[in-house]
């Protein structure tokens, strides 16, 4: 047992580190700490740069053009990356799509769109939920007909999120009724420019577009544009959430939340002492800063396991169900430490239209916000209810 | 003992039920999004009309009932629909402090709040006071037989619309003395007063504002000089039961919408109602929200209670409000799934309006250590 990392993940720890002292721009620092939306124009940017120096991909193995990183390198990576205040990766196509493509795709869909995800040529959106499959992913409506060369596609998918930026979109679709409803699904890669696709933004109770509705009317798609066979579509898409789910602990996120938090409960001032000297919420601050300390370590035994070649399973459930509760209990008591001052709806555009300086703090224009937006965390990739169940089942037996 | 409301108030409550639910249409939250003061002229006046604004008064006062039971059945019904009408800004801390504190002249300011045609807004936080209610950076200066007043004043629900402010200023005293207090009530667009307005995450409106060498005749004070901290107290204690009562409503449209979600949305082939893991999470918010309603009532019955065991009361029930508020809020929307993230359901107003009760007249961690020191030590 040896909770350090070894010489040599301590040597690629400080290599990103000067990295990203260098080259990550402090306009776009600014703007993650400052809890602003980034632009499609400011994730292209950063990716760029992290291509550039081939790191743009680092769970991809090198003959694809990733980094090949085991997982403990990912993990140093991903925490350098929150610590210093990057912008995340856009998971779409690097960690989603890209794997399944390598594992499941042909040779010439492999040669094509995974030089293009690097490059930024194309960006990818997710098209799993519809309006009557949540949860329960299975029961997928959107159907492809074969019609020669091409698939025809009709239906709808919903909560696509950052579908308004892309021009790509992997579904699932259903290409077959027989059987078990997981059987007739196929994993198809659908150009978002087709005529007979639309999009319509959702707004979430934080006031931002960031999820979509995407409809198909009689979408043609040609068949090479179909992953793998099909009707096995079920078994490419769980691949998938397993590979979304490698950072699902978010350690780093919580890490800088926590931090966050402490630098306002030191500014904010209660009863005549710094709010952080209140003993209850002090002990609160304790409370999730210890529970957040073990998952640390849990997070890094599974990520153990898995560069010793053991496939995450259902600890990824844990890890999730925990990781997302403490990035839940930080962003609650973020808006708690704010005050009053979590209570204006303070847009970005108000913010800029003014000169008479921000409203309150800077620190509290996005604690609500946050709050809000993060309630999605217990919700996506599989809510916390069926996380529970994947437990039950896969661990306890039950 | 007597749980049952009498007879006037489950008339006006009825009433206001039915005009509420009648009034608060999808349209007319359409409307809301768009308007400049942030709530509807034509709802206000028929809220003032029924009679509605005249139940926060007493006879005395010029209104017809003013008791704590009278405020939580129309906060109750005003958030059962969301409502955003500042009826707690005008009615309950304007109208009240000028209730308490006012003079014959100024006093006659109460009956156009009642009939409806006069807002208020009491700018009193300021931008380090947090919830401390004896936090007063702000100035008046004696000038002549007048004042000038100077500081800032934070997050005033309701500034934009009203048409006169009340606002509290140091006379005497330090930052956080009680002694030393001032109110003063004063028309909205008099010169020295800047307003940076914005819109609130609970709908409605709010200011930011700059007080600048504003020049006060003596007329404009209200009460005795330093001496408005008792005043302010209890009507605060008042706009807690209120904000209270309101998150109550809140809470039990919630419910109601959650459990129909339940009933009707189906994965894996049922309704998700139907599954334990949720069963038993909606009735620990059943559970929540009664304790809740229970709180509510033994504030209301203790708000003419001395100072210490009204504070004592203030302080339990808003502890207890804000934690089940962020339970049912919370939780609803995980229940909801996807769609309870969404600006465009019912749930996301009723769920933030709910949150953000939390963050006015202190929050529960606040009424944690406020209950300690007045109850437990």
């Amino acid at each position: 047992m040896d909770l350090n990392y070894t010489d040599e993940e301590k040597a690629f720890r400080d290599e990103v580190r000067r990295f990203l002292a260098e080259k990550l721009p402090a306009r776009l620092a600014d703007k993650v700490k400052q809890g602003k939306t980034l632009t499609k124009q400011d994730h292209e940017e950063w990716h760029a740069i992290l291509n550039e120096k081939g790191w743009l991909a680092g769970n991809w193995p090198k003959k694809f053009g990733g980094a090949g990183w085991d997982a403990v390198r990912r993990h140093i990576f991903e925490d350098e990356m929150t610590r210093a205040a990057a912008p995340r990766i856009v998971p779409f196509g690097l960690a989603m799509l890209g794997p399944v493509l390598q594992k499941f795709g042909s040779k010439e869909q492999q040669e094509y769109y995974l030089p293009r995800i690097l490059n930024g040529d194309d960006w990818w959106c997710q098209g799993y939920s519809e309006p009557g499959a949540g949860s329960d992913l299975a029961s997928v409506r959107t159907t492809a007909v074969r019609d020669g060369d091409h698939y025809v596609v009709n239906g709808q998918k919903t909560w696509t999120t950052l579908g308004q930026h892309a021009n790509m979109i992997f579904c699932l679709v259903r290409t077959s009724k027989e059987g078990k409803p997981q059987e007739g699904i196929s994993f198809l890669l659908v150009d978002m420019n087709s005529p007979g696709v639309k999009v319509r933004p959702i707004i979430l109770i934080d006031g931002e577009p960031e999820v979509n509705e995407v409809f198909f009317d009689d979408v043609r798609v040609p068949v090479e544009n179909l992953v793998g066979e099909e009707n096995k579509g079920w078994t490419y898409a769980k691949y998938l959430l397993t590979h979304e789910r490698t950072n699902i602990a978010g350690v780093g996120f919580a890490n800088a939340g926590l931090e966050n938090l402490k630098r306002i409960a030191r500014a904010e001032r209660s009863n005549g002492r710094p709010l952080i000297e209140n003993p209850y919420f002090a002990a609160r601050i304790a409370r999730v800063e210890i529970d957040l300390m073990a998952m640390s370590i849990t997070n890094l035994r599974v990520i153990s396991q898995a560069a010793a070649g053991q496939a995450p399973g259902a600890e990824s459930s844990m890890l999730k169900i925990k990781g997302t509760t403490i990035r839940q209990e930080i962003n609650a008591l973020t808006r708690t430490a704010v005050g009053p001052y979590a209570m204006p709806f303070v847009s970005e555009a108000l913010e800029e239209g003014s000169n008479l300086g921000p409203i309150g703090p800077d620190y509290a224009a996005s604690a609500t916000a946050q709050y809000l937006n993060n309630r999605k965390l217990s919700i996506y990739g599989g809510s916390n209810e069926v996380q529970r169940t994947i437990i039950s089942k896969a661990i306890l037996e039950l | 003992m007597n749980f049952e409301l009498t007879e006037e108030r489950k008339m006006l409550q009825d009433g206001l039920r039915r005009f509420l639910r009648e009034t608060y249409t999808p349209a007319l939250r359409a409307e809301l999004v768009e308007a400049d003061c942030g709530f509807s002229r034509d709802v206000w006046s028929g809220l003032a009309e029924m009679g509605v604004i005249g139940a926060l008064f007493s006879e005395d006062d010029g209104g017809f009932a003013g008791g704590g039971f009278d405020i939580s059945l129309v906060f109750e019904e005003l958030g059962r629909v969301g409502a955003v009408d500042p009826l707690l800004d005008t009615a309950v801390l304007g109208g009240g402090l000028i209730a308490a504190l006012g003079n014959e002249v100024q006093k006659q300011q109460i009956e156009s709040v009642i009939a409806g045609t006069t807002q208020l807004a009491f700018a009193h936080a300021e931008p380090s006071s947090r919830y401390d209610m004896s936090q007063v950076e702000s100035t008046a200066t004696r000038d002549g037989d007048g004042y000038v007043l100077n500081g800032r004043k934070a997050v005033v629900v309701n500034a934009p619309a009203a048409d006169h402010i009340l606002i509290s200023a140091r006379t005497d005293g330090q930052a956080a003395d009680r002694n030393g207090i001032s109110l003063f009530l004063v028309p909205a667009g008099i010169d020295g007063i800047a307003l940076r307005s914005y819109p609130l995450v609970s709908g409605g409106q709010a200011a930011e504002i700059l007080l600048e060498d504003v020049r006060l005749g003596a007329a404009a004070r209200l009460g005795p000089e330093g001496g408005a901290y008792d005043a302010i107290a209890e009507v605060n204690a008042r706009a807690t039961l209120a904000i209270c009562a309101e998150a109550l409503g809140l809470m039990e449209s919630i419910r109601e919408l959650t459990t129909d979600y339940l009933k009707t949305r189906k994965q894996f082939g049922k309704p998700i109602g139907k599954f334990q893991a949720l069963q038993h999470r909606m009735a620990d918010v059943l559970i929540e929200i009664e304790q809740a309603r229970s709180a509510v009532i033994n504030l209301a019955g203790h708000l003419d209670s001395a100072a210490d065991t009204r504070e004592m009361h203030v302080s339990a029930t808003k502890n207890l409000i804000g934690n089940a508020a962020k339970l049912v809020a919370e939780e609803s929307i995980q229940m909801h799934g996807g769609i309870g993230m969404t600006e465009e359901y019912e749930l996301g107003h009723l769920a933030k309006r709910l949150i953000m009760v939390d963050h006015r007249f202190g929050d529960a961690i606040h009424h944690l250590e406020r209950f300690v020191a007045l109850a437990v030590a």
